[in-house]
């Protein structure tokens, strides 16, 4: 049986051999360090953090889900480094699905929701200060054991020093004769270093999850094997949210190795003994479908054209103000000059290259289940799966396995729940896998939407109104990165948003709506400039009212992108700049053009970007480099469309995802030096690729891009136009 | 029963013939370090060598390799020695790691091949492999890293 095993599944150490173990208080203070003791004397909310072994060989446990960002290293990495950690002996452990203990503060409650980019920023100062609550116990410890003051010792790695008499301590020989005191000394933010002295953060560090991932052993929830396991797929309606009336049930059981058949809320999951038994009931599985589904009909690229248009100039459509700043209505009023743009996107889907997965099994007693699955709202995930049992989340055992990609996806939990339903019913631990079809047609998209960006300029040619509606189904989807605030202190806005529903899923896509919205923003400032007769950043630097935070990052780029040089024929450049979890970034894309085909190519790409302090460069760069690589995909060639409330596309043949030969040859990644604390970069490089390119096409064409993605058939279009 | 060997060992499983190669060798097998991301041969996250050959595994029954030779990722080296897996820990390639078993045996299969491709015959080779995180750049990178170091 291949149960996952290793040094990152389960906590291990609570009551195991020699050493201390720090367990954490929980409060309102972030995370604090209590004794073993205190820990044992809490009922609630008390688990395990850190243990230092008299072998000195320290176990940290991870709490930050792991799809591919880094995270899983980078938190544990600001711990050690307070805690003075020999990075060489330390061993991670993955968290237990324990928000309360292991989540992170958000608004007075606990979460290990790890969306929005949010790993390192939201644990960053309480682990930091977890790891130095545990240095200072270490030294105290020593001062006590030497019968000396503790402000006279200094530590190394792993090491309590004292440097007048020359004698050293390993952490491991003080876990030898020190208890964990009753009361641990309090540390505040003076206890933490300065980031000159930093020995682990801003330094490089492997990532611990490569070596899995270079030889097959990374364990996925779509990995694990239980004994007594059986295969179930689940298969939807076409048409969204319809529900399952009737099916040939019969019929499928009598297939080889169907085991059973279980209905659910809006689909039949078809349970076999092995999963190519369970493909080939899939395929002869025929299901009569409910006809009650908002989706039924829609037909959304004719709804993103004239119903959106419809909604977008008639006052009578659900409208709701997402910000206003100032006196717009006066600044347009009074204008000397008025731009608009008008843009259009298509639905997006995560493509996540697992497919969504859960493993499933119950006790004897049926009151309790297990689960092994990759997501990133563990606590969540956990109480959505207690719910749909009727269970209390005690009842719920869960085990995080690596993501194969999440992107957003996975923050819902919905195959999950799939899972325990069906093991519950057919009384077998069962491993559900939705194929990719299934992931595609029951995919939660990012939503389709219409923008209308306007800008008003004063008599100076200032920028000084600012308007922004989105039309489209969603909701908040519509409009994260829809506030310029941060990078153009423009004095008068008016943001607002009008609704529409088709019943088709939606879900947080990685960035969210900044790839959309970004692309009309920094679209129409590219138009301006040019009507304005204006070089791009030049106009943003006289005409935007630009942040200093904003300046700096797009000095930054112009120098690294060499932005006034001139470029080889058949090439040009686009400028952008995004906000996203914090972080600000100002990005340029080099591009050309095979305008018989009507392939755009982007060669190089530079970023610069404000995060903060950087944890970890590489990791970071990697993330950037995702993001960008994960825009330019979607902006030159995903779209999902809807046709008869069915998605059109079924696999990676007509939803495109970029490829190595698309993918550019050179990406380059500045991050500022800053000592602010770390903001978020796992989507900062996404959204503005969009109008990176649209504006280097303008650049290299003379025409603007509308509509993304900018697929060749499109970009042929408007080259004729 | 249906037998051939695999990562030096013989092996015989009893699945239905049409079985696609992926599910024997995941489920039958238990070697999970082949994935399954599309099922039909345009992802590239399940390949394998079949008698030296890269092969997307979805796309080959399993009765397709009796007598054959098939190596997955978990008997490319041992220890995880292949330059290839040494080079892509060097240049940190895998974010989220499921492609990258479908990586590097598809690279294998070109340094096999062509000790030293250039940039352009690795692009050629590899662009059948989606990776998802767009580590595109860091794979090419870590090619001609072990490239060099073969």
């Amino acid at each position: 049986m291949t149960e996952p095993t290793g040094k990152l599944s389960r906590r291990s150490f609570i009551g195991a051999a020699a050493g201390l173990t720090f367990a954490v208080g929980f409060g309102n203070r972030g995370t604090w360090f209590v004794s073993d003791s205190h820990a044992k004397s809490v009922e609630a909310g008390i688990g395990a953090w850190v243990r230092i072994g008299t072998d000195d060989e320290i176990t940290i446990i991870t709490p930050a889900a792991e799809m591919g960002q880094g995270s899983m290293t980078g938190v544990p990495i600001a711990l050690a480094e307070e805690l003075d950690a020999d990075w060489s002996k330390v061993t991670l452990e993955m968290a237990p699905a324990e928000p309360e203990t292991y989540g992170y503060l958000n608004r007075g409650r606990r979460s290990m929701r790890i969306t929005g980019s949010r790993a390192i920023r939201s644990y960053f100062e309480q682990v930091r200060l977890a790891g130095a609550q545990v240095r200072k116990t270490l030294v105290q410890a020593a001062a006590q054991h030497w019968g000396v003051d503790s402000a006279t010792l200094v530590t190394e790695p792993n090491t309590v020093v004292d440097p007048s008499r020359k004698r050293r301590l390993s952490y491991g020989e003080i876990a030898s004769f020190a208890t964990v005191p009753a009361v641990l000394p309090s540390v505040g933010k003076d206890d933490l270093k300065q980031k000159k002295d930093f020995r682990l953060i801003g330094h490089p560090v492997a990532r611990r999850d490569v070596p899995e991932k270079v030889d097959g052993s990374a364990m996925f929830a779509i990995d694990v094997h239980l004994p007594d396991m059986v295969y179930a797929s689940t298969v939807h309606a076409p048409v969204q949210l319809s529900k399952p009336l009737r099916w040939n049930d019969a019929d499928v059981r009598k297939l080889a190795g169907v085991v059973d058949i279980v209905p659910l809320e809006q689909g039949v999951a078809v349970v076999a003994d092995t999963f190519e038994h369970v493909l080939a009931a899939r395929d002869a599985l025929s299901v009569i479908w409910s006809e009650d589904a908002l989706a039924r009909g829609y037909d959304s690229e004719a709804a993103l054209g004239d119903e959106y248009d419809g909604v977008l100039n008639s006052g009578a459509a659900a409208s709701a103000p997402v910000m206003s700043e100032g006196d717009s209505e006066k600044a347009f009023r009074t204008a000397a000059k008025i731009y608009r743009g008008e843009f259009r996107s298509d639905y997006g889907y995560h493509a996540q290259m697992e497919p969504l997965n859960a493993v499933a099994r119950f006790n004897a007693a049926s009151d309790r289940v297990e689960i092994w699955e990759g997501t990133q709202a563990p606590g969540d995930s956990r109480r959505l799966v207690a719910q749909a049992l009727g269970f209390e989340p005690h009842q719920v055992i869960h085990h995080q396995m690596y993501m194969g990609g999440a992107f957003g996806r996975r923050s819902v939990t919905d195959y999950t729940v799939e899972a325990a339903l069906i093991a519950r019913q057919i009384r077998r631990p069962v491993k559900m896998i939705w194929t990719r079809e299934e992931d595609l047609a029951f995919g939660m998209f990012r939503p389709q939407a219409l923008q209308c960006v306007e800008a008003a300029l004063d008599d100076a040619g200032k920028v000084t109104g600012w308007r922004h509606c989105v039309v489209g189904d969603g909701d908040r989807l519509l409009y994260s990165g829809i506030n310029i605030e941060e990078y153009y202190a423009i004095p008068h806005r008016l943001i607002e948003r009008r609704g529409t529903s088709h019943g088709i899923r939606l879900k947080h896509w990685r960035a969210v709506a900044h790839p959309f919205n970004i692309f009309a923003i920094e679209g129409l400032i590219d138009e301006m400039a040019a009507k304005e007769g204006l070089d791009p950043l030049e106009f943003r630097r006289t005409r935007m009212a630009l942040t200093p935070k904003a300046e700096a990052v797009f000095a930054a780029v112009e120098k690294l992108s060499d932005w006034h040089a001139t470029r080889s024929e058949g090439r040009a450049l686009g400028l952008s700049v995004t906000e996203r979890s914090g972080s600000l970034g100002a990005g340029v894309v080099e591009i050309s053009l095979d305008a018989d085909s009507g392939r755009i190519r982007v060669h190089r790409v530079w970023a610069a970007i404000d995060g903060g302090i950087v944890v970890q460069p590489d990791m970071a760069r990697a993330n950037v480099e995702s993001g960008i690589v994960y825009g330019l995909s979607s902006v030159l060639k995903e779209r999902a469309t809807i046709k008869n409330g069915a998605v059109v596309q079924s696999n990676f043949h007509d939803y495109r995802l970029l490829r190595m030969s698309e993918a550019p040859e050179e990406i380059h990644v500045e991050f500022l030096d800053r000592d602010t604390p770390p903001t978020g970069l796992g989507e900062i490089g996404n959204p503005f690729i969009a109008s990176a390119v649209a504006n280097a096409f303008y650049a290299l064409t003379g025409k603007r891009l509308y509509h993304m993605p900018f697929t060749p058939e499109r970009v042929k279009q408007v080259l004729a136009a | 029963m249906i037998k051939f060997t695999v990562n030096a060992k013989h092996v015989s499983v009893s699945a239905d013939p049409d079985t696609p190669l992926l599910w024997a060798l995941r489920e039958h097998l238990r070697l999970t370090g082949t994935k399954y991301g599309c099922g039909a041969g345009l992802c590239g996250a399940c390949i394998v060598h079949v008698n030296g050959k890269a092969v997307k595994s979805c796309q080959i029954a399993v009765s397709g390799v009796e007598g054959a030779e098939v190596t997955t990722i978990e008997g490319l080296s041992p220890n995880a020695s292949h330059p290839l897996q040494k080079a892509w820990i060097t240049e940190q390639v895998p974010q989220c790691g499921y492609c990258q078993s479908g990586q590097i045996m598809q690279a294998a299969e070109l340094l096999a091949m062509n000790p030293k491709p250039s940039r352009q015959e690795i692009v050629t080779h590899m662009n059948g492999v989606i990776c998802r995180c767009g580590t595109y750049t860091r794979v090419i990178s870590a090619i001609q890293r072990a490239a060099e170091e073969v």
